[in-house]
């Protein structure tokens, strides 16, 4: 087996993702290694799904670039990956008078970094277009190009997207030791040696990890975790606009807001923790969510919650992005600090880092590359004539099996069967939307391990929740006898 | 598409909602739509006996009284469509998707909404802690063990001292697996007795009134549960916390009655029961809409569902032939003292077939105390009870010649004299 | 003389009862409410029974486990050797509701019976 390549991409969350899919472009051999067995599993798959228009961060940073830079890719981007994206417009809220000078400093900011169509509204038209708002609402800086995505979604096409473009990935593999050789890198991996011309560190909050195996210049990530409660399709219209309280140094706050999909979000927290890995939900990190949601909008029915969820977010000190190629390390590239607002900046980190890479190795761009990619098929957006037809073709697609969110046989088989298919319930879920509605998949998970455990040809009791040692069963019953 | 008749949901309020249109008006013709692949509904993981008892005289398993009904489907030309889910309801069109058939519509004379309830999971009830594998709600883990034959764990705590958290306390005991506790948020079990000595007590299982568990460990798979005792406004109290080593935690934790496709066809809700208001002849909001079984309040005993649904059923046939009501005085029944909610919520008096039955849940336990009903303030029915409580359904059954001078309200209350 | 404690499960009430054996004699019953505490004490005290649900494997069926139960109830001290006959015991497709899939369940002289029926695969 040949374990070279041009490039060697670290973490296949959507930073590494994005990067692979703009390298994609271009005429070299790309293998992203992933310590989980599958893309989204880290920072990726736990946050609020927010495009941000880019008021927030400080002008010049890259922060800012790569934000006003992701916000303008993203509308294309969502069409040409079919991803769930609707541009909702945010609405940063003041709810005492004497902080009003916050959000003329915020709209300056944003007129600084060149964000578009801003304004601040007066509480009259705040609440005309907000009717929940906060009776405390003074004033809100409105920006209409802020959006709510699918983050799954945006992470998977973009994964997708850069495998059927021929990037390779290599999941369930974690990075152990990265050491220069030659001209370039050897990358030490669950007992195997992959060999590259250059490295692309996304590792997210192991990032400093990475970088510090070939670095002198250490750097240091704080993993941040952050509570949400989701709540129910039914009170989809409740709020209409990503609604934050005004940032403080922690961050932007605890927002409400739609998710793409009519659920209402609320979160997140932001506690400075240990563990990279593990983001456990807390009890006051539950009541601080409840209160943060109050402080904005009234009346929000919380008793609607579905789930409770945590993501961490990777801090390093510096508070910037730091997407460079690594001082005295020719060809390891760094993509280290990567949090909010990195979903919204990942398509313009990935053009960056993209460009870098391919001036450092001379890269041509192919003649073809395929920039679309279709998500799993949805017979319920579909016009109906084409939904019978798809219904009589394949009669699976006549099947739900998610009853909550109207999830269909064919719809999973699709998420299994695809290239970097789905291999755990997790993973279904995260492609097809089936587990994650009110009964979070107490009627289907049964029936979502039967079809993975079809498709997959092993047997039931081998199914996972996010692969490693998550099986969902201990064995069969009467198993003794 | 065209029926009389549409029954969403075969399972026990289904059937025999069905079963009894048809003996109404054999004529009628009558279609049940069930999303799962054989009729029966939720009975069919019930495996346990104790059902039965008010409607056939004996105990049977789920399954088998689910097959009483089913055998009799053929002989009343009663239709059904199986892995059939459906999408919307309205007083006259039921539209469904089945692989068959894609997506169609049936044109109907009546609807009948029996879609039942689903369990309160892990993420509505707020528990802290990380998101591994092993995190059951109960009726999930009942039909891994009961339905596919595969076990959802070896070392058991239960959160949730409902009856099915109590039955699979003993079903996962018989398969082999150890179960370490059950806890109950409240200072007394929703479930019955029966199951607490027979579940529990026969294997040593502890019950800990006033717990809950308070944190979830594990990152792939479940590796223990910490569990604290509770105040009287639930909340955990400091020093109280044991880790337990499970790995697996069951949820017992409430049933949510199943109304997504009630609200979307705009039918109104009780927020007390989160099912359907209806009336007398278990007629929704919308006329010609109807509702029974654990979609219009969660039931303890299938017997009542049974029963009422059969009165559901009756009413939807006669609903079909006269197509309206006629005229005439309207009771409404109030929530008294301790009284959570009533079912039916009031009385078209003419409509009446025979006695009234009104069944009911308090708001907590009562001992020693009385239940009384009031006809326009006047006491007409005062009967001591030794004990209430929210576990149980309660009853009262007022004939329909008291009801004919037609009071304007009838109260029912939990009184201590 | 021994004490016996048990919960009534006649009703939610679940009184606490107490009986007072002298050998298998009942010398005395209290803590119970009304009749059908004391019917229920005298009972439990003397030959706890219990009806035992369960699957058993089944082979060339649609379904390879199918619901079965004790056609009767069994001493309460036999659940786990009747569960361990049923653990190790199979019927074969067709099965139809009160098949007897065994004759004679741990010696305790009673039969099990399906309580669903399968089809052949």
């Amino acid at each position: 087996m040949d374990n070279s390549f041009d490039v060697i991409i670290i973490g296949a969350g959507v930073t590494g993702c994005a990067i692979a899919r703009e390298l994609s472009r271009f005429d070299c051999s790309v293998l992203v290694i992933e310590k989980d067995e599958d893309v989204c599993c880290g920072t990726s798959k736990a946050n609020s799904g927010i495009v941000h228009a880019g008021y927030d961060a400080k002008p010049g940073t890259l922060k800012a670039k790569m934000n006003i830079r992701g916000n303008e890719m993203m509308t294309s981007l969502c069409e040409d990956l079919d991803i769930p994206f609707k541009r909702i417009g945010s609405l940063v809220v003041c709810t005492d008078a004497a902080q009003r000078s916050g959000i003329d400093d915020l709209y300056a900011r944003g007129i600084t970094n060149e964000v578009p169509d801003m304004r601040i509204l007066e509480a009259d038209e705040l609440r005309e277009i907000e009717p929940n708002i906060s009776d405390d609402a003074v004033c809100a800086l409105y920006a209409p190009t802020a959006g709510v995505i699918c983050p799954f979604r945006l992470n998977i096409a973009l994964a997708e997207c850069a495998a059927q473009n021929g990037v390779e990935f290599k999941f369930d593999t974690k990075v152990t030791n990265v050491i220069r050789d030659g001209d370039g890198w050897a990358v030490e991996a669950s007992d195997i040696t992959y060999n590259a011309r250059a490295v692309i560190n996304a590792a997210g909050c192991h990032a400093d990890d990475i970088h510090n195996l070939v670095s002198d210049k250490k750097l240091h990530i704080t993993p941040r975790r952050g509570d949400y409660m989701l709540l129910d399709r039914s009170l989809e219209g409740f709020v209409k606009h990503v609604i934050f309280p005004q940032p403080t140094k922690m961050g932007k706050g605890i927002l409400v807001t739609p998710t793409v999909h009519g659920n209402t979000i609320v979160g997140p927290t932001a506690v400075d923790v240990e563990s990279k890995d593990e983001a456990p939900v807390t009890a006051e990190g539950l009541v601080k969510v409840q209160e943060g949601s109050a402080k904005n909008v009234k009346g929000l029915p919380l008793k609607q919650v579905i789930t409770g969820f945590s993501g961490l977010r990777a801090h390093e000190d510096g508070g910037e992005f730091i997407l460079e190629e690594a001082e005295g390390c020719p060809g390891f590239f760094d993509c280290v600090g990567i949090e909010s607002p990195g979903l919204t900046a990942c398509p313009a980190i990935g053009e960056y880092m993209a460009s870098l890479l391919s001036e450092k190795l001379s890269l041509k761009q192919k003649d073809t590359w395929n920039g679309i990619c279709k998500d799993v098929v949805k017979p319920f957006e579909l016009p109906s004539a084409e939904r019978e037809k798809l219904i009589r073709n394949n009669p699976e697609y006549g099947r739900i099996i998610c009853r909550c969110e109207t999830i269909t046989e064919g719809e999973i088989i699709d998420a299994i069967r695809r290239p970097l298919g789905a291999k755990s319930l997790d993973g279904v879920k995260r492609r097809t939307r089936a587990g994650m509605g009110r009964c979070q998949g107490g009627f289907c998970s049964p029936r979502v391990m039967d079809i993975l455990s079809r498709e997959l040809g092993v047997p039931l009791d081998s199914i996972t929740k996010s692969g490693g040692d998550s099986k969902i069963l201990t064995g069969r019953t009467k198993d003794e006898g | 598409m065209k029926a009389d008749i549409v029954i969403v949901g075969g399972g026990p309020a289904g059937l025999a909602a069905a079963i009894s249109a048809a003996k109404e008006d054999i004529n009628l013709n009558i279609l049940i739509l069930e999303r799962d692949s054989e009729l029966g509904g939720i009975l069919n993981q019930c495996i346990h006996n104790g059902f039965g008892l008010h409607t056939f005289n004996e105990e049977l398993t789920g399954p088998e009284y689910a097959a009483r009904f089913e055998d009799q489907l053929d002989g009343l030309g009663i239709h059904y469509m199986l892995d059939t889910m459906v999408l919307d309801v309205a007083s006259s069109v039921v539209t469904a998707v089945n692989s068959k058939e894609g997506v169609f519509t049936v044109e109907c004379g009546a609807v009948v909404l029996c879609m039942g309830c689903r369990e309160r999971p892990r993420g509505a009830l707020n528990i802290p802690g990380l998101r591994p594998a092993g995190v059951f709600t109960a009726g999930t883990a009942q039909r891994l063990v009961n339905i596919e034959g595969f076990m959802p764990g070896k070392e058991v705590v239960i959160l949730g001292s409902g009856d099915i958290g109590l039955i699979m306390a003993r079903r996962m005991t018989l398969e082999g697996a150890r179960v370490k506790a059950v806890c109950e948020l409240m200072p007394y079990s929703g479930g019955l007795k029966r199951n607490i000595v027979q579940c529990l007590d026969d294997f040593d299982i502890p019950l800990l009134l006033s717990h809950t568990v308070i944190d979830i460990k594990g990152k792939e798979r479940v590796t223990s549960v910490v569990i604290a005792e509770v105040d009287e406004r639930s909340k955990p109290v400091p020093g109280t916390e044991q880790e337990i080593t499970c790995d697996t935690l069951l949820l017992s934790c409430g049933l949510i009655p199943e109304n997504e496709l009630s609200r979307s066809a705009g039918v109104k809700i009780n927020p007390a029961t989160n099912g359907p208001v209806v009336n007398e002849s278990f007629e929704t909001s919308i006329p010609g809409v109807f509702a029974c079984g654990n979609v219009l309040h969660v039931h303890d005993l299938v017997d009542y569902v049974s029963e009422e649904s059969g009165r559901a059923g009756r009413s939807a046939a006669r609903f079909v032939k006269a197509n309206k009501a006629e005229e005439g005085p309207v009771i409404n029944i109030k929530n008294g003292n301790g009284v959570r909610y009533t079912v039916p919520s009031f009385v078209r008096v003419n409509e009446l077939d025979g006695d009234l039955v009104i069944r009911f849940r308090s708001g907590n336990v009562y001992k020693d105390n009385y239940i009384s009903v009031l006809f326009d303030g006047e006491t007409k029915l005062h009967r001591r009870k030794p004990i209430i409580t929210p576990g149980e359904m309660e009853q009262v059954i007022l004939k329909k010649d008291d009801l004919t001078a037609a009071p304007s309200e009838i109260l029912i209350e939990i009184t201590e004299v | 003389m021994e004490k016996r404690e048990l919960t009534c499960i006649n009703c939610p009430m679940g009184c606490r009862i107490t009986v007072t054996m002298e050998g298998d004699d009942i010398i005395a019953v209290e803590g119970n409410t009304c009749k059908r505490g004391f019917v229920y004490a005298c009972n439990e005290v003397k030959s706890p029974v219990r009806t035992v649900t369960t699957t058993i494997k089944v082979t060339g069926g649609v379904v390879d486990r199918v619901s079965c139960k004790t056609k009767e109830p069994v001493p309460k001290n036999k659940i786990f050797e009747v569960m361990d006959a049923i653990n190790k015991a199979s019927c074969k497709a067709p099965v139809a509701i009160g098949d007897v899939l065994i004759e004679d369940c741990a010696g305790t002289g009673i039969p099990v019976v399906a309580t669903k029926a399968v089809s052949p695969a």
